[in-house]
């Protein structure tokens, strides 16, 4: 109580001590380099002709920027047995219905949950939670055996339908709507007439649009970013983000294009994430979980 | 404008009837609510609640996808914990590897989320990307191939020898002593996603008034104003962030596959996920594949619940 407060304007001045803020941009800084370095590395080893790839010891820097290696991708990608073109088309096929699927799916979910007083709600809610608690990987033998049930082992649906009930992005959007649709507006618009859904489509969803995005981006980048699986052998069902693996482990000698290639599938996620970012963060302010 | 009010279904009064006629009333009245749950209900159920329980059926049974399963009761679970070797390996990895992953990713993402609190908005939009982009770019974690790579063109070896710290490069990824480490490293940089977006929006939901409170109050310093105010005012997304950590930290398992490769060399690197993996993709010993994964599942349940608990207390 003795020290006495510090005021700028009618302002109260934090306790900051210079000290702590110069420790804490030193520690930022060097975790910002951990995180960049890397992301950084791989910009530059593709833009880098083939001499500078190959030069020892190894330069964080390029002398003679080149879209070689791009272009060379694009070479080696049509080479293939497959063409390049059809590993873009699944992705591209892949994450758009999975996506836009979940978002239909998942919104309506989101809305009766958080809206809707029914028997059964507590529970399936709380089962939606759990289900953030483990990694999907662990069911991946049963899933196996219930795709094969339906006949749906080595289609688009194998990968697609399930990614439809994906919890993650519901999650986020039925607590968005808890806290940013208050119940009068709704209770108003059932006053004149409109159907229940009619609310979710015209009133609630339209108040949303930011956890709209942030479910895309979530359910996005898992699809986008899905490789190699077991429930797809066919050749030309496979993902872009496969062919790439292939590029990857083709070694040393492929580096450049496989560094190409990483660029290329990165741009997308980051691009999306980088234009919609306030949208995301606005959204994840009422992701808490109460106990 | 009285009539429209009457035709909107009132909630039945509960004390007129027995708990199952009102339940079934009032399932009648939200008829709406079960259509607009149901498409994702029934695949959510078929793809993730159904899996699991199959899981905990078969991990009783001899079952080879061919023919009929047949009932084992606990052998395969006695099996695991007894004989398997490797499961005994596995899971001190996997112990290992989510026990250092976890609580470092959580706290990371905690500690950068504050530290870029109060940064001015422009600023702090780009040091979030920075931090983020890793865990958005799927295969960049492949880098740490390269920058690690056994020959002379990665480009750790190149600055070791460089600086004459060492005279013949170490082959990384093959070598027991460093896979676990680097496996770590990688996870723990790809790890800062969902969980550290929670935490940012939560610090900024934190009203400043409180801060200004607390500093007429007598908070000393920002680590007591950490303590007291911020951390309990966000708790909810600290548990939020717990339990993506955790599930994060027992998922790791596709990165540590691309970086060593599969078996992992002295299977020092090996998971209880690779160990499912194996029995259940490769061996087709698929009630023994579902005992493992029925250990898993409880391991990162009872996890979750632990997590909860301890978090329950900050601040207090």
């Amino acid at each position: 109580m003795a020290k006495k407060l510090r005021t700028r304007g009618h302002r109260v001045v934090l306790n900051r001590s210079a000290g702590g803020d110069t420790g804490i941009t030193i520690v930022l800084t060097l975790m910002g380099l951990f995180m960049f370095l890397p992301m950084y590395y791989v910009i530059i080893q593709s833009f880098k002709p083939l001499d500078e790839l190959f030069m020892f010891p190894p330069r964080f820097y390029v002398i003679n920027p080149t879209f070689d290696n791009f272009t060379d991708l694009v070479t080696l990608l049509s080479d293939s047995w497959v063409p390049f073109s059809r590993y873009i088309f699944n992705t591209v096929f892949i994450t758009l219905f999975g996506t836009l699927g979940n978002l239909i799916f998942g919104s309506m979910a989101a809305y009766a949950l958080a809206k809707l007083r029914f028997p059964g709600r507590n529970a399936i809610f709380q089962l939606i939670v759990m289900s953030l608690m483990f990694h999907s990987t662990v069911n991946q033998v049963t899933h196996f055996i219930i795709l094969s049930a339906f006949g749906w082992i080595d289609t688009y649906l194998s990968i697609i339908v399930p990614s439809m009930a994906g919890t993650m992005g519901l999650y986020l959007m039925k607590q968005f709507m808890e806290t940013s649709v208050p119940d009068t507006v709704l209770e108003s618009a059932r006053l004149d007439g409109a159907s229940e859904f009619r609310t979710y489509l015209t009133i609630a969803m339209p108040m949303v649009k930011p956890a709209w995005l942030t479910l895309i981006i979530e359910c996005f980048k898992t699809l986008w970013n899905s490789g190699s699986s077991i429930y797809i052998h066919s050749e030309e069902l496979k993902t872009f983000n496969y062919a790439i693996q292939q590029i990857v482990s083709g070694g040393i000698a492929r580096s450049g294009a496989g560094a190409a290639a990483t660029v290329v599938m990165m741009l997308v996620p980051v691009g999306v994430f980088v234009l919609n970012q306030s949208k995301i963060i606005e959204t994840m302010g009422s992701s808490g979980m109460k106990d | 404008m009285s009539q429209t009010s009457e035709q909107i279904k009132r909630p039945v009064q509960r004390s007129e009837m027995s708990k199952i006629q009102w339940t079934w009333k009032e399932m009648k009245r939200n008829k709406t609510a079960y259509f607009m749950l149901a498409p994702f209900l029934i695949l959510f159920i078929v793809f993730t609640v159904l899996p699991v329980f199959l899981s905990m059926i078969l991990s009783l049974t001899d079952f080879n996808m061919l023919e009929m399963p047949s009932w084992k009761g606990v052998t395969n679970f006695t099996r695991l914990f007894l004989e398997d070797e490797i499961f005994i390996l596995a899971c001190q990895n996997t112990l290992i590897f989510a026990c250092v992953t976890g609580p470092v990713s959580y706290l990371l993402s905690l500690l950068i989320a504050w530290f870029i609190n109060e940064l001015p908005p422009k600023i702090r939009a780009v040091v979030t990307l920075v931090f983020y982009a890793p865990s958005i770019s799927g295969q960049v974690y492949l880098i740490w191939k390269t920058l690690f790579s056994s020959d002379a063109y990665g480009w750790v070896n190149a600055t070791l020898i460089d600086l004459g710290l060492m005279t013949k490069p170490i082959l990384w990824f093959e070598n027991a002593d460093y896979v676990m480490g680097l496996c770590i490293v990688v996870a723990l940089w790809t790890s800062l996603g969902t969980a550290f977006l929670a935490f940012i929006a939560g610090f900024q939901t934190v009203d400043r008034s409180m801060y200004e409170a607390a500093a007429v109050d007598g908070i000393k310093n920002r680590w007591q104003e950490l303590w007291y105010i911020t951390l309990p005012t966000m708790r909810p997304q600290m548990m939020f962030g717990a339990v993506l950590s955790i599930t994060g930290a027992f998922g790791f398992g596709a990165v540590v596959d691309a970086l060593c490769g599969f078996p992992s060399v002295d299977y020092a690197a090996h998971t209880i996920m690779h160990h499912l993996n194996d029995y259940g993709g490769q061996r087709y010993e698929v009630g023994y594949a579902s005992a493992i994964a029925v250990v898993l599942f409880v391991i990162m349940i009872s996890c979750n619940i632990v997590v909860k608990k301890a978090l329950s207390k900050v601040g207090e």
